[in-house]
């Protein structure tokens, strides 16, 4: 599956706590442009997977990976690859909204060009991101308003701008609607297929018909390996492993 | 007599108890309040605020200088311990999980137990011998020393409060470690944070003993840090062991000024802690 001109490609990646692995020799390429699911029951090592490609992984006590990881051809776990700024090109989500409580709607989504000390028109930003991330029409009166002022669904598309605000190349997104109802999830998803114009986006779900419609390829993981990986449909439709026909058939996890 | 009648007796009985428990607390604090009110409010009119201490027998007279010195003193001891205080709270919180970490709050929970008249002997060997005269700065120095272990254990709670999330989103932005933890995680905890200080910087105002042979005392204006300056609990100590009924008057009405000071202080602290309360729905 590597190709050379993939925007992610992830060869032999090894990682884990201390002696526990979590996930083993993972190897997986993401075109650029397309939307990359990973599905597989709970403590797989899918969030692990997502956390090693903006080398958040190794932030947590113990933590550990081995293997190689190109962004753009970039070893990022190079010595000389910083992962502050790393983590600026390979923007996230994460599963809970979680704006920044104390700033407002407009100070969440500059939060990352003001913290950063980003020149240049924040206003101006702030409407593009916010637009993107279908928020723009219902905050536009009140963007001095608290972020916890929002729903969830409006503050999960508030995090979503407040990533998209540094123009990172891939977007991470770990179970972005697990903790949404129904209508803010079909907003997200819709959104997903808006920004695969801009953006490269791996998505992780628990959610089989989620990664089924917005998804190019989908990555099965099961116990720390990856299973399969293939385009969605024929995940879905024909895999190739008895496995990944269990679960995306509801017959286990 | 059935068990449910017995029940009911060692109920009342229990109330009862814990009724009197709840006034034998209250007891003193209206007590001090009182006598403070009763006794200080005689003396108290506008020039108090703003004269000088007069001496023995000449009428009038006030502790605006004390008052100032007060403020003076307090205001550097805020220099010096706050961003001591917060600064080593968010270490404990954010890198507390290490040999230096549990060292540091060890450390602190010692400090904290230093009876205050030791902490101004500290001040006194650290600032006032090196400079050979009593100032500002040899109290300040002392009363930062009793605010930063207390300041320090409040800040390190409250910036554990502040969700992992928080953290997780602001350097998935790219944002370095330094810069999430001050300018991020300890802005989501400020509002605990300025509650925690202004508690500590009300009983840094109330010490006595920490500014005795530090601070000194001085019967004029002064605004100069390196020199000897009044404070308005040194004053009471002076004017309440003195033989004179005036200074004892005096006493009296610049104890109620300074009660009116720390409660203010604890009011406002109390506040802040409501509305943030309110703040977080």
């Amino acid at each position: 599956m590597s190709t050379p001109e993939a925007k992610l490609n992830v060869t032999h990646l090894n990682a884990g706590y201390g002696d526990k692995a979590i996930i083993r020799d993972v190897n997986i390429a993401v075109p650029a442009n397309s939307v990359l699911a990973v599905i597989g029951p709970s403590g797989c090592g899918k969030s692990t997977f997502l956390r090693c490609l903006n080398r958040m992984h190794e932030l947590g006590p113990g933590a550990h990976s081995e293997g190689k990881i190109l962004l753009d051809g970039l070893d990022i776990n190079s010595g000389d690859v910083d992962p502050v700024l790393l983590r600026r090109r390979v923007g996230m989500v994460f599963q809970r909204p979680n704006p920044f409580p104390t700033m407002s709607i407009f100070d969440n989504v500059a939060a990352g060009l003001k913290l950063n000390r980003v020149k240049g028109n924040h206003a101006e930003v702030v409407e593009k991101s916010l637009k993107q991330a279908a928020l723009w029409d219902e905050v536009k009166d009140r963007l001095n308003a608290s972020a916890l002022s929002l729903s969830g669904g409006q503050q999960q598309r508030l995090c979503i701008a407040r990533a998209l605000a540094i123009e990172p190349e891939v977007l991470l997104m770990d179970e972005p609607a697990s903790a949404l109802d129904p209508i803010a999830t079909a907003k997200v998803e819709q959104l997903i297929h808006e920004l695969k114009a801009r953006y490269t986006i791996v998505i992780v779900t628990h959610n089989m018909q989620q990664a089924a419609r917005v998804s190019d390829h989908t990555a099965f993981f099961y116990m720390g390996e990856l299973v399969e990986h293939d385009k969605t449909e024929t995940i879905f439709t024909r895999p190739s492993k008895p496995r990944t026909e269990d679960y995306v058939t509801g017959k286990f996890g | 007599m059935n068990a449910y009648a017995g029940r009911k007796v060692v109920n009342l009985v229990m109330m009862v108890l814990c009724g009197l428990a709840a006034l034998g607390a209250l007891l003193p604090l209206g007590s001090v309040l009182w006598l403070v009110v009763s006794h200080g409010v005689a003396g108290l009119n506008f020039t108090f605020f703003t004269a000088l201490p007069k001496p023995v027998g000449e009428a009038g007279g006030g502790v605006g200088n004390a008052v100032v010195g007060t403020l003076q003193i307090v205001a550097l001891a805020c220099v010096i311990g706050l961003p001591l205080g917060v600064g080593a709270g968010v270490f404990l919180a954010e890198k507390g999980d290490s040999a230096l970490g549990n060292a540091v709050r060890f450390t602190a929970e010692v400090l904290s137990g230093v009876p205050s008249i030791v902490v101004g002997i500290v001040a006194y060997g650290l600032v006032v011998v090196p400079m050979k005269r009593f100032s500002a700065i040899a109290g300040a120095v002392a009363l930062a020393i009793l605010m930063v272990p207390t300041l320090a254990r409040g800040t390190e709670e409250l910036v554990r409060l502040v969700p992992r999330s928080i953290r997780e989103a602001a350097l998935g932005l790219g944002v370095p470690e330094w810069k999430t933890s001050l300018r991020v995680v300890l802005r989501t905890a400020l509002g605990g944070v300025a509650t925690a200080a202004l508690l500590a910087i009300a009983r840094a105002t109330g010490e006595t003993a920490p500014l005795l042979f530090t601070a000194l005392n001085n019967q004029y204006w002064n605004v100069r840090p390196d020199q000897p300056t009044a404070s308005l609990t040194v004053q009471i100590f002076n004017y309440a062991i003195s033989p004179y009924d005036d200074w004892h008057q005096k006493a009296w009405s610049a104890a109620l000024v300074l009660l009116l000071l720390v409660g203010g202080l604890n009011l406002t602290a109390r506040a802040l802690t409501r509305n943030r309360l309110k703040g977080a729905r």
